[in-house]
């Protein structure tokens, strides 16, 4: 176990510095910061000298080991626009992608099994149909275009949820939360529900595989041979062996959701980091696409490694492969 | 060459008839009993077809600042442009009329989305079968990369690369082709390796063929089949990302709007009652990716052994 640990621990490594690399090459070399950040009046000279205070006069290898060195300082640098350090810009607004991200995820996971552990042991039911027709449909909208149709739908027809911002927060350890106020849950709901349609359909069409498979085992025989009450065998045979698969989509489906809280935010005015870089490209604040990207990359790679560990955990078989 | 294998050798060992169905048998056992599969595919055709002939149908040329009237803007739908022309979707704020905008948005839509794809598979297609024909370090080069690619959600990627280049119809391409080759790679591989150890990739080798054109002549046509299954879902996909890229701004340029550009532009009207500007485009786009998926549910459902014969 150990060394697998390691194995994946040194591959994880490998994986951030290709990306910061490709990061790195892509954001400062393809677009000259020289020429982004000089007047029109800048002559050679001035030039030559903001290239040397910039640090881009050095070679490419140069620059990239201390733009690696900075990066593990936590110095990302200081936005264009905000003129501010980039790190607090990010972190200032990580807890706002959170909140809506695991709230979408907690939404899809209560809705999304039961329906799906339901169609999968009523399959000739009309019910079971419809649950089915609805999934391919939630999997064919966009979900920005869901999100239009949500914010035509609840805030200009029916005017019952607001469409845009975060609403009252309320402070906890330092870090405003519109989840636990009336009025931040309200401006939460939507962007949230929009996030977790997605999810629902997912998740219940893996129950619903799930299901199918594990309801023909032997041992679900023998527990209805037994007499046990169906309720019973749904939650303590059925339910407990289809988790495990669901266990590794929801972490790896974690990390989508932040990414796709990307398109959320900006259906919904929301105040997050997806946000955050979508503004930054239209402003060209390069340190803040760099930061996010390298610090996206961070987290997916945390994920698929904390995942592959646990699956290896559940499964003895993964580690000797 | 320097074997003394003939071309028409080679015409001969392929050309073997296996008594296999013709097309409209195949088609047939596909969408026989399926009503929903074969909608699906009336309604690509519709769509394709539209999107092909839309300067012929649509009333109004979009792109021509000269059609276009201010007076004639945010009209709903129903409403008679300033020139007598009927606007049956409504106009935007330009006085552009949807329904010839959505017509022309489709073109650009299913033209972006198609090229992707089909340059995405081919990319994918070669490194498959490279990295299961040469193995070695380029199979675990290859193999790598896919893993890289494949570990990060394509949204993302996408903005990565749009970040990098900046925005515009042939970097949108770029960026899907990006997101598209990896999935199709490794599929290939995995049915290429079993192939390779089949007899008639022997007997070529025996014939003193390259790896390339047994690659080509033989494990080529062996392996593309499930690419071609799940070209429907890439495709659909594809359309997707466009329209998502496009609606949040790094995508296809104002000045040739795509189905996404188009409910993005109308997004902006959304909260003051002015529905159909993004309403419109939506429920094409929707549809069309509807249609797509439930063909390619069902072309997946019937290349799947556990599920054939079930239904």
């Amino acid at each position: 176990m150990l060394s697998f640990v390691g194995k994946r621990l040194g591959q994880s490594a490998i994986l951030i510095l290709i990306m910061s690399a490709l990061v790195f090459f892509g954001m400062y070399v393809i677009s000259d910061p020289v020429a982004v950040l000089a007047g029109e009046d800048f002559t050679e000279e001035d030039r030559l000298a903001l290239a040397a205070e910039l640090g881009v006069d050095r070679p490419l290898i140069a620059q990239y080991i201390t733009f690696l060195g900075n990066v593990i300082r936590g110095d990302f640098g200081i936005s264009f626009v905000y003129n501010r350090p980039v790190l607090d810009l990010i972190l200032e607004r990580l807890p706002a992608t959170l909140e809506v991200a695991f709230f979408a995820m907690f939404i899809g996971l209560v809705v999304g099994i039961p329906l799906g552990v339901y169609s999968g042991l009523n399959q000739k039911a009309r019910s079971t149909k419809t649950i089915s027709f609805t999934t391919t449909v939630g999997y064919s909208i966009p979900n920005f275009w869901q999100g239009v149709l949500l914010i035509l739908l609840f805030s200009v027809w029916f005017k019952v949820l607001p469409a845009s911002g975060r609403g009252d927060t309320v402070d906890i350890f330092g870090v405003g939360w519109s989840l636990f106020s009336l009025d931040g849950l309200s401006h939460l709901i939507l962007p949230a529900l929009n996030l977790a349609i997605y999810t629902i359909c997912l998740q219940a069409r893996l129950a619903r595989s799930g299901t199918q498979e594990v309801m023909y085992q032997d041992y679900m025989t023998f527990a209805r041979a037994k007499g046990i009450s169906r309720n019973r065998i749904v939650r303590r045979h059925l339910v407990r062996n289809i988790l495990i698969p669901i266990v590794t989509i929801t972490g790896l489906q974690l990390g989508g959701l932040i990414a796709f809280a990307t398109v959320t935010e900006t259906v919904f005015s929301w105040p997050g980091i997806g946000k955050l870089l979508l503004d930054s490209i239209h402003s060209s604040d390069r340190p803040v696409v760099v930061a996010y990207l390298i610090l996206i990359t961070l987290m997916f790679v945390t994920i698929n490694f904390i995942v592959d560990v646990l699956y290896a955990l559940l499964d003895p078989r993964i580690r000797y492969t | 060459m320097s074997s003394d294998v003939t071309n028409t050798d080679v015409e001969t060992l392929d050309t073997v008839n296996t008594g296999e169905p013709t097309f409209s048998e195949k088609f047939w056992k596909v969408f026989r009993g399926h009503p929903g599969a074969l909608a699906g595919l009336i309604g690509i055709t519709i769509f394709v077809l539209l999107a092909i002939f839309a300067p012929l149908i649509a009333p109004q040329d979009p792109y021509d600042q000269a059609q276009l009237d201010i007076l004639d803007g945010l009209l709903p739908p129903g409403s008679t442009l300033w020139d007598g022309t009927p606007s049956l979707l409504g106009t935007d704020a330009l006085g552009r009329d949807i329904l010839s905008a959505v017509l022309y948005g489709l073109r650009i839509s299913l033209f972006v989305a198609l090229v992707a794809v089909i340059v995405g598979s081919a990319i994918g297609v070669f490194m498959g079968l490279l990295a299961a024909m040469k193995g070695g370090w380029v199979e675990t080069a290859i193999m790598r990369a896919v893993d890289l690619k494949m570990s990060f959600p394509g949204i993302l990627l996408a903005l990565m690369v749009l970040a990098v280049f900046g925005s515009g119809i042939d970097k949108v391409i770029i960026a899907l082709i990006i997101g598209a080759w990896a999935s199709e790679a490794r599929l290939v591989r995995a049915v290429a390796l079993s192939e390779l150890k089949k007899e008639y990739i022997d007997a070529a080798r025996l014939a003193g063929l390259s790896d390339w054109r047994i690659m080509g002549r033989f494990l080529f046509p062996n392996s593309i089949s499930p690419v071609l299954v799940v070209l429907p879902m890439s495709i659909s996909g594809a359309i997707g990302a466009e329209a998502t890229l496009s609606f949040l701004g790094v995508g296809v340029p104002i000045t040739e709007p795509s189905l996404g550009l188009l409910i993005a532009n109308g997004n902006d009207y959304i909260l003051s009652g002015k529905w159909w500007i993004s309403l419109f485009p939506g429920l094409v786009l929707v549809a069309m990716v509807l249609c797509i998926n439930m063909v390619a549910d069902r072309l997946r459902d019937h290349a799947n052994p556990y599920l054939r014969g079930k239904d």
